[in-house]
C-alpha cells in the first residue's frame, strides 16, 4: 500500500504522516482539528492525490443531518408525480437521492471522503453516524437494502472545536491536531507555494506576521492561509522591503492589511494600538 | 503490551479506551510504525489522545513509561559521578554556602530534599491541579546553587536527553480546562433550556400544509416553518483565585456542563466581587481585560447572568471605593453588582460554600443582599432552586 508523505506543494510533519497512515491502514477515519487556515480541509485533498484515489467533498452546514450523507427520500416530488399520474411513482428508488456516503461506500474504486467542519451540524449529528462509520454499510428502509461499503474509504474529517463531539465517536476515529507552523516549517511552506518569491520579503514579511499573530486580544489570528494570501498580494504590489521594515508607530497597520485581519475589530485593535505608539512617542 | 501504558494514562487523566488501545495494537501489528520510537510515539498520539486538551497530560505520562527505555544503556555510560559534582560544588561555593547545606543534613540531604521536591512537583502536575510557582521559598534557589546544575547530578543523562517530542510539552496552553463529564450537571441546566423557532425555514408544518392543501383543491402546497433551537442566552462570571482554590473542581465541572449545554453562553472570570474589568482568559488576566461597561453593552438583557463564587471576602471590597485587594478600583464593587443586576434582570449567584455556613462570613450576607436573596449553593438542589428562579 502507498504511503502518504507530504507532497512538494504540501508541508506534512511526521507526526500527521503517521496519522494519516494508521488511519488508511486500519481503515479508520481521521479527526483533524487545529486553528482555521492550517490547512485541515487541504489534507483530504493532498491525502487523495498522494494515493491517486478520487475525493468525494462533504461539506457540514448547521442544518446538515446524517441521514442527508447516507440518502433522502424525496416524498414531495413523489407526492407531486402521484397527483399528474406519472408513472415513476410506482418504483419508490426513483424517489431515493443518493448522499455522500452511499456515493463513496458504492463507488468501484477506493475514494477519500472529507467530512469538512462536523462541528458546524447539530450536537447529535456525530452519534447518527456511528454505525454506519464503523461498519461502513447502513440501510435503506424504502426500498429494504442494505448498502456495504466495496471499499472501505479514507474518511477524513475536520473540526474547529466549536462543540465537543461525543466521546463513542471520537473512540472511532484517529486524532491529529495541527499545531500553527513554527518560523522554520512556515518558511519551507512559503517556498513551496512561491518558489521565486524574494528572500528578504519572506523573512521581513514572516516576521511582521508572527509579531501580529503575538498581539494578545486578535480575535481571528491569521493564519497559514493568510500568510500566502498576503505574500501573493505584497509580490502583486512589488512593494519594496523597506515599507515592511520601517515599523513606523504611524503606520503600525501592517500594510495590505485587507488579507491577514479579517474584521473590523482587529483593525480597530491595531489602530488604538497605533495611536498609543504616537502618543507614547 | 502496553497495557500498564494504558493504565497510567487513565490514571493521568487521559480517558483512552479498550477500543483505543487494540486500535493502536492493530495499527503496530499493521506496521505502521516500525522500529522508530518517534514515529510510535505519534502513531500513540493519533490512536490514544481524541481532544487536543489531554494533549499535554499524554505527553508527561509518555514521558513517564517510556521516558527510561532508550536511556537504560546510555545512563551506564553517561550518568555523571556524584563524586565528581560534589567536587565541583564544593569548589565553586562559599564556606558559607557549604555551612549552610551542611546546617541542611549535608550534601546527601540535599540531594534527596531536591529529588522529593522535584517529585512532588511532577505529583501535583499529573493531579491537572494548577502548579502555583513557590519557587521563591525553595532552599535550593535561595543558596545561590543553580538548580539546573544540582539535576544534572540527580539524574544525569535522562535531562539531556530529554529533549524528545512529548518533553517539550508543547500543548500545555490547551490544558487549561479540566473536561469532566458531569451529567448530573447537565441535566439540571437542561431544565433552563427555552426553545424558539427562528431561521430558515426547514421543517414542514403539517397542520399549516394540510389546511393550504384543502383550500388549494386538493393540490400540494408545502409549508414549512423554521426548526426550533435553543434559544436561551447565559453571561457566566466564575470567581477564581485567592479563597476559590478549594472549589475549582465544582466550578470546573459547572462550567464545562455549561458550555456544551448552551449555545449562547458567554464567560467572564473576575476576583471575589466584579469590579470596572472583567477577563476572559485567567493566563492573561493582567493584559486582556475586558471593560465591564462593554459587556453590558454588548449583551443584552436578554441574557441571564450568573455568577459563581464564594462572596467571602473582607466587607469593604464590595462597600468601598478602592477596597479591591489587587488593584485601585476607583468605584466600589457594590456600584459595579447594581449596574450589572439593572442590566440583567434574571440573575442568580451560585456560592460553593456550604449554606449552612454562609452566616458566618458577612461579606456573604452583603452579596445576599445585592443579589436580592438569589444566592444559591453550587449543589444540584441548589441548582435547581436557582434554575427554577431565573426561568420566569
Amino acid at each position: 500500500m502507498t504511503k502518504f508523505k507530504g507532497t512538494d506543494r504540501y508541508i506534512a510533519s511526521r507526526d500527521l504522516e503517521v496519522a494519516v497512515n494508521a488511519s488508511v491502514t486500519l481503515a479508520r477515519p481521521l479527526l483533524v482539528k487545529g486553528e482555521p487556515g492550517t490547512g485541515k480541509t487541504v489534507l483530504a485533498q493532498e491525502v487523495a492525490n498522494a494515493l491517486g484515489y478520487p475525493l468525494i467533498e462533504w461539506h457540514v452546514k448547521s442544518t446538515t443531518k446524517a441521514q442527508q450523507g447516507l440518502y433522502e427520500y424525496d416524498a414531495v416530488s413523489r407526492l407531486r408525480d402521484g397527483q399528474l399520474g406519472d408513472e415513476r411513482v410506482r418504483d419508490i428508488s426513483n424517489y431515493i437521492i443518493r448522499g455522500k456516503l452511499w456515493e463513496a461506500f458504492t463507488s468501484d474504486t477506493p475514494v477519500v471522503l472529507l467530512i469538512d467542519e462536523i462541528d458546524k451540524a447539530d450536537i447529535e449529528f456525530p452519534n447518527d453516524l456511528l454505525l454506519e462509520l464503523d461498519r461502513m454499510q447502513f440501510y435503506v428502509y424504502e426500498t429494504r437494502e442494505t448498502i456495504i461499503a466495496k471499499h472501505r474509504p479514507i474518511i477524513i474529517i475536520t473540526s474547529n472545536n466549536e462543540k465537543e463531539l461525543p466521546d463513542a465517536f471520537l473512540r472511532r476515529c484517529f486524532f491529529h491536531y495541527i499545531r500553527f507552523p513554527d518560523r522554520e516549517t512556515m518558511e519551507t511552506i512559503v517556498a513551496s507555494h512561491y518558489p521565486n518569491i524574494r528572500h528578504d520579503l519572506v523573512r521581513e514579511a514572516l516576521t511582521l506576521f508572527y509579531e501580529i499573530r503575538g498581539v494578545p486580544g486578535l480575535k481571528k489570528k491569521p493564519a497559514t492561509s493568510e500568510l500566502l494570501d498576503w505574500l501573493k498580494l505584497l509580490m502583486v504590489e512589488d512593494l519594496p522591503v523597506e515599507v515592511l521594515r520601517a515599523r513606523d508607530p504611524k503606520t503600525l497597520i501592517p500594510p495590505l492589511h485587507g488579507a491577514l485581519l479579517k474584521n473590523e475589530q482587529d483593525i480597530h485593535l491595531f489602530e488604538k494600538l497605533a495611536f498609543m505608539a504616537r502618543r507614547g512617542t | 503490551m502496553f497495557s500498564n501504558f494504558l493504565m497510567a494514562l487513565r490514571a493521568g487523566g487521559v480517558p483512552a479506551s479498550l477500543t483505543e488501545y487494540l486500535a493502536l495494537l492493530g495499527a503496530m501489528k499493521a506496521g505502521v510504525a516500525d522500529y522508530s520510537t518517534e514515529d510510535f510515539y505519534y502513531l500513540a498520539r493519533a490512536t490514544l489522545v481524541k481532544d487536543e486538551r489531554h494533549l499535554d497530560r499524554f505527553d508527561r505520562v509518555y514521558g513517564a513509561i517510556f521516558g527510561g527505555i532508550e536511556s537504560t544503556l546510555e545512563d551506564l555510560q553517561q550518568a555523571i559521578p556524584e563524586d565528581w559534582l560534589r567536587k565541583l560544588a564544593e569548589k565553586n561555593l562559599t564556606p558559607e554556602e557549604m555551612a549552610e547545606i551542611q546546617a541542611l543534613g549535608g550534601w546527601d540531604k540535599l540531594m534527596e530534599t531536591l529529588k522529593k521536591r522535584l517529585e512532588e512537583q511532577k505529583g501535583r502536575h499529573q493531579g491537572g491541579s494548577k502548579w502555583i510557582g513557590t519557587a521563591g521559598t525553595s532552599p535550593f534557589g535561595a543558596y545561590g546553587y543553580n538548580p539546573e546544575g544540582v539535576r544534572i547530578g540527580q539524574d544525569g543523562s535522562r535531562h539531556r536527553r530529554a529533549v524528545k517530542v512529548w518533553d517539550k510539552r508543547e500543548f500545555r496552553d490547551l490544558d487549561d480546562k479540566v473536561e469532566l463529564g458531569t451529567r448530573n450537571i447537565k441535566v439540571a441546566l437542561r431544565k433552563l433550556r427555552r426553545f424558539a423557532r427562528d431561521g430558515a425555514a426547514t421543517e414542514l408544518d403539517i397542520n399549516d400544509t394540510i389546511r393550504a392543501t384543502a383550500s388549494n383543491a386538493g393540490h400540494l402546497d408545502l409549508k414549512m416553518v423554521p426548526e426550533r433551537h435553543n434559544k436561551l442566552k447565559v453571561l457566566l462570571c466564575l470567581d477564581v483565585g485567592g479563597s476559590m482554590d478549594d472549589h475549582i473542581r465544582t466550578s470546573e465541572e459547572l462550567f464545562s456542563a455549561a458550555r456544551s449545554e448552551f449555545k449562547h453562553l458567554e464567560y467572564f472570570y473576575f476576583h471575589n466581587c466584579p469590579y470596572e474589568g472583567l477577563w476572559r482568559n485567567n493566563h492573561r488576566r493582567w493584559s486582556e481585560i475586558t471593560p465591564t461597561f462593554d459587556v453590558i453593552r454588548k449583551y443584552g438583557p436578554d441574557y441571564k447572568l450568573i455568577f459563581v463564587g464564594d462572596a467571602s471576602m473582607s466587607v469593604h471590597e464590595i462597600s468601598q471605593p478602592g477596597g479591591s485587594v489587587e488593584h485601585m478600583n476607583p468605584e466600589a464593587g457594590k456600584v459595579w453588582m447594581e449596574r450589572l443586576l439593572q442590566q440583567y434582570k434574571r440573575a442568580a449567584w451560585l456560592n460553593p460554600v456550604q449554606e449552612q455556613y454562609w452566616r458566618h462570613t458577612p461579606s456573604i450576607g452583603y452579596i445576599q443582599q445585592l443579589m436580592e436573596n438569589r444566592m444559591f449553593p453550587l449543589t444540584l438542589e441548589g441548582l435547581d432552586r436557582a434554575i427554577k428562579d431565573l426561568k420566569h
